[in-house]
């Protein structure tokens, strides 16, 4: 017996909504069409934005070699760590997945990083071990390969921070690891009577299966992806250098908007994050129709 | 048979005890040099100091122009509080909305909260910072707050509608009976039995807070409103000269309060995590 909304639930039901709806005119849906409008500005923030049209996207697109640069790292950053990443996650939590004594302990060691990754105190670790004479070359030259300056070098800086992204898979290990549990084992096992191996049991079984998984860990890697900073900014010199090769997007926005206080430029900026991101998850979403297996057939996520 | 069984046993147990070690290598790293002399710090690569010593955490607590880092902790610890206690109340107001109450525009609600989960804060970035400077609150707290009690982090919310409706709607029904309105139910009913998503909210929330570099950074230049990670920051010097030893027991004093709380909570915490991207 479901009586519909009357005037005064919908007025319970928005006093609990309130500080969300607050939140999302004044700190979200505000502030974005002020972005928007920004973009189209002049803007230093001491004197009144002047409207300049697309002058700032123009310009961006044809001139600005350092946005150019910045999208290349970005871009390399993303296809290498989120991949990566998670090849690592899955490869894990099935070892871990077999059944192992004292999973727990091995589960809080694998998540750990994740937790403790995005902070400062990590990033400058990090660029410690790959120094030119921190611990990773020195272990490096006791197998005889002579490592390359993985800090200072603008061709290998990016390299390195990826590996920091890599290193944090233990998030992305815990719900495959989840997702892993809810695999019926008959399945397996009717599929080991029918003479299946253990690679077709993992391509046709375990992959498809986890697909829902995978592609919301694809979905959250790759947007977070996008926005990474801290450890450019710190395993960088925090402008971008060695020649730009650490100038992650959100870092040269960051730069525009807050060094150079060049806002309406940094707006632009945002934007076409914004559409970039926009579109890789939109073809992460229409692809998955082809990749991501339902079980149940019921409705999807 | 047994004996191949046996062997690809060993292989994945070394191989996940290999990587176990390199997961936890450059945490143990930084603990073992924030207790080296400064001199050995980089010449010595051993995880067990040769000589142990305390300066580094006595220099590095010091802290900065005279504020010390005890005072970047109570910083960093006011705004991690703060925000923790803004997302677990209105964020579970907006879920309990969400998942048990029918109203207008309910559905485009829900859709515009989902969507701003995968927005980048990029594209508001500017636009909030000239809110938060007309109302001169640049050099305080309330830009790092004031989100939180306003449920900015929908994520949050999405975590504790899915968790709402795993609840048995015959709970609310009976309490309807027995005379409950939505907000005794949501007092009663639901918020003793949100506890676990509560806590993983909460400590999320800590952790995100106490790491988030970029917002301290762009909206607190005063030293003495430093949080902990902005301390490290002015410790840290890119070119080269730093007191490396303070720097480092520092940052391993910053990762403390974490470790702490995620290994007293790890049980919701893992929980939260496998439970929030599905169902």
């Amino acid at each position: 017996m479901r009586k519909l909304p009357g005037a005064s639930d919908n007025l319970t039901a928005y006093t609990f909504l309130l500080p969300w709806l607050i939140g999302f005119f004044a700190l979200t849906l505000g502030p974005m069409l002020g972005s928007l409008y920004l973009s189209l500005t002049k803007f230093n923030l001491l004197s009144p934005p002047s409207w300049i049209g697309f002058d700032n996207y123009v310009t961006i697109f044809t001139e600005d070699s350092t946005f150019t640069r910045s999208l290349a790292v970005t871009f390399t950053y993303v296809f290498l760590s989120v991949p990566l990443r998670l090849i690592f996650a899955l490869g894990v939590a099935m070892a871990l997945n077999k059944g192992i004594r004292a999973l727990g302990i091995y589960r809080t060691v694998y998540y750990l990083p994740s937790l403790l990754g995005g902070s400062v105190a990590i990033a400058i670790v990090w660029r410690q071990l790959f120094e030119g004479t921190g611990v990773v070359n020195q272990l490096l030259a006791r197998i005889g390969i002579e490592g390359p300056s993985w800090i200072s070098h603008p061709d290998y800086v990016v390299y390195t921070i990826v590996t920091l992204s890599v290193w944090q898979f233990g998030s992305a290990m815990v719900i495959f690891l989840a997702g892993l549990k809810q695999i019926p084992a008959d399945l397996y096992e009717a599929s080991e009577v029918d003479g299946a191996g253990k690679v077709r049991q993992f391509f046709r079984i375990t992959l498809p299966l986890l697909s829902p998984v995978i592609f919301f860990n694809l979905i959250m890697s790759i947007i977070n992806s996008f926005q990474a900073f801290t450890p450019a900014f710190m395993i960088g010199d925090g402008r971008g250098g060695p020649l730009d090769a650490t100038m992650f997007y959100t870092l040269y926005l960051y730069l525009k908007g807050f060094s150079y206080f060049d806002m309406g430029y940094a707006s632009a900026l945002a934007w076409i994050m914004l559409i970039i991101i926009a579109i890789f998850t939109a073809i992460v979403f229409v692809t998955s129709k082809y990749w991501v297996f339902y079980g149940d057939g019921k409705e999807g996520r | 048979m047994a004996m191949k069984r046996n062997l690809s046993r060993f292989g994945r147990h070394l191989f996940i005890i290999t990587i176990g070690i390199g997961m936890l290598y450059p945490v143990l790293w930084l603990i073992a040099s924030s207790f080296k002399p400064n001199t050995m710090i980089f010449t010595d690569t051993s995880l067990w100091p040769a000589k142990f010593t305390l300066d580094n955490y006595i220099n590095g607590w010091r802290g900065l122009n005279g504020v010390s880092f005890g005072k970047f902790f109570m910083n960093s610890a006011l705004i991690s509080v703060m925000s923790v206690l803004g997302n677990v109340i209105t964020c579970s107001l907006a879920a309990f909305a969400f998942g048990r109450l029918e109203f207008r525009f309910k559905k485009l609600w829900f859709a515009l909260m989902l969507v701003t989960i995968m927005l980048p804060y990029h594209v508001t970035l500017v636009p909030q910072y000239m809110i938060y400077n007309e109302f001169q609150w640049i050099n305080t707290y309330f830009p790092l707050i004031l989100p939180k009690w306003l449920a900015h982090d929908s994520f949050f919310i999405l975590l504790m509608v899915q968790f709402i409706r795993g609840i048995p709607r015959e709970l609310d029904e009976s309490a309807t009976i027995d005379g409950c309105n939505s907000r005794q139910i949501y007092w009663r009913i639901m918020l003793p039995l949100l506890v676990p998503a509560l806590i993983t909210t909460a400590i999320f929330t800590f952790i995100w807070s106490w790491d988030d570099f970029f917002s301290q950074m762009i909206y607190l230049s005063d030293i003495r409103l430093f949080t902990v990670q902005l301390g490290i920051r002015s410790l840290f010097d890119p070119s080269g000269q730093s007191d490396w030893g303070a720097l480092l027991a520092m940052s391993a004093l910053s990762l403390l309060p974490i470790t702490a709380i995620f290994l007293i909570f790890q049980r919701y915490f893992l929980e939260g995590i496998a439970t929030t991207g599905l169902k």
